[in-house]
């Protein structure tokens, strides 16, 4: 079995368009929050999102590439680029070696409803345009970026709701534990535009704490009314310990441990059961026994009853331990599709960089987050072991465990 | 509109789709070859004229036409002579 390592991370977010920016604003508990006035006028209960400014990748890639792209796609280009140069691959090495993709998405909202749109008025589908159908596929991040990078090795879309971006880097370790692959770009997108929450928002999930922006997303938190969705993309680099070694790249860190599981439920409404076992799987997987856990990157999205039972989950297996906790989407929103793998992301920079991102707007516990070693402010600190959580609609999980390498 | 407007426009939209360089287009330059298009291309050319022009391009219109100088005549023989002048 082959040992998996972190050789090149890249994101594309909104508390950052860049490494660098992402780990300033990790550090300094920055919100990337806002009231978009456009989502009240079109319906929305909840105006609240993650803001993600719209790259423009005119000059960057010609206009084929470009007008087969959706936005969660441009995102997860620029998120890949900056990977792929931070794990020092260059075309040439993408040229001749097999290198593949699994990234998660689960929706492209805007083009289809863009397209259907024009055939609606026209009564014409040529004239969508050549572009459309490769925007509007669920596949439509590894089809481009397949593509644009000329990659030839795996390529598919993993699609688990909430947990694709997670699942996403799970099996790309497989696959290379396994040995049928060297290096995989891994991923998660979601896109933002105004289409493609709409539904969710629905369903009453969304924060209406809208006079204030940054402090409607808090996990954990007793007064927490809802998550905020948000979006962007994150890429990680995933390789064997062999590959990175040989051709001298820098090694992030490292894949220990990947665990799942189904809740066998309820479509929305989350489990203790399910987690637990996804998390356990992890440990077990990982070998490593609670106690060598320093913090976990929790997937707490700010609704009263997923944080609980995440809460009692995490306290089932490492309750006695009590490992340092915090949920990111704090800062970011729930970046959804692309949420277990920029988590990934965020966890790694801090463990690279020394210290432990706030848990933003945890100000009062409720009887079960009181159980849990949350993060209020950002804390230096050594950590060597990270975890980290991504639950779906449908009761997907998914768990990830990395490892500094020393 | 007169037959150089026609062109003009035919050329501005044209430059807009398939960003390529206006002093590349002349009317014995090749078409496909100029504005690199692919199969795919195509497609994109018909909305472009259906979106500027009015009217459908069919498959099978393409048939034929090799320049600029092609295109902009096929394209005066769908265009309504009276709002040529």
């Amino acid at each position: 079995m082959n040992r998996v390592v972190i050789t090149g991370l890249g994101i594309y977010s909104c508390i950052g368009k860049d490494l660098s920016e992402v780990t300033q604003s990790l550090y300094q508990g920055k919100s990337g929050i806002i009231l978009d006035p456009n989502r009240k006028e079109f319906g929305y209960r909840s105006g609240l999102t993650g803001f993600v400014e719209k790259p423009n990748l005119k000059g960057l890639l010609d206009r084929r590439a470009r007008i087969t792209l959706p936005e969660q796609g441009e995102y997860a280009y620029l998120a890949t680029v900056e990977a792929l140069k931070k794990a020092g691959l260059d075309q040439d090495y993408l040229d001749h070696h097999e290198v593949g993709i699994l990234y998660g998405n689960d929706s492209s909202a805007k083009p289809v409803i863009d397209a259907i749109d024009i055939i609606r008025e026209k009564k014409d589908t040529t004239l969508v345009g050549s572009g459309s159908v490769f925007q509007t596929m669920n596949s439509t991040v590894t089809i481009n970026l397949a593509t644009i990078f000329k990659l030839r090795g795996v390529n598919f879309t993993i699609s688990a709701a909430c947990a694709s971006g997670s699942h996403a880097i799970g099996l790309g370790y497989h696959f290379i534990k396994s040995g049928l692959q060297e290096c995989i770009i891994c991923g998660g997108a979601q896109e933002t535009n105004i289409y493609s929450m709409g539904n969710f928002d629905s369903l009453s999930a969304f924060s209406l704490r809208e006079s204030e922006p940054a402090r409607a997303s808090r996990p954990f938190d007793r007064d927490r009314d809802g998550l905020i969705p948000s979006g962007g993309a994150a890429t990680v680099i995933l390789e064997s310990l062999e590959s990175a070694r040989r051709r001298g790249a820098t090694i992030l860190a490292e894949v220990i441990g990947y665990g799942f599981s189904s809740n066998g439920g309820h479509i929305s409404n989350p489990t203790v059961d399910g987690p637990a076992r996804s998390l356990q799987m992890a440990m077990r997987d990982a070998s490593l026994q609670a106690g060598e856990v320093d913090y976990i990157n929790a997937h707490a999205t700010s609704t009263p009853a997923g944080d609980a039972s995440e809460a009692r989950a995490i306290d089932e297996v490492f309750g006695q331990v009590k490992p340092f906790v915090s949920s990111t989407k704090s800062m970011t929103g729930h970046e959804c599709w692309m949420a277990g793998a920029s988590e990934i992301v965020y966890s790694v920079l801090m463990m690279q960089h020394g210290f432990l991102a706030p848990n933003l707007n945890f100000e009062n516990p409720d009887e079960d987050s009181a159980k849990l070693n949350i993060v209020k402010k950002t804390l230096e600190k050594d950590i060597n072991v990270i975890l980290s959580n991504s639950f779906g609609f449908g009761g997907t999980n998914s768990t990830l465990i990395v490892r500094k390498m020393n | 509109m007169n037959q150089s407007d026609l062109i003009l426009k035919i050329n501005g939209f044209l430059v807009d789709e398939f960003e390529v360089d206006p002093a590349s287009i002349s009317p014995e330059a090749n078409l496909k070859e100029t504005l690199d298009l692919d199969s795919l291309d195509y497609i994109d050319l018909v909305v472009v004229v259906e979106n500027n022009l009015g009217f459908k391009v069919k498959p099978e219109d393409f048939v034929g036409i090799s320049t600029f100088q092609d295109f902009y005549n096929y394209v005066m023989s769908r265009v309504p002579s009276k709002t040529l002048v």
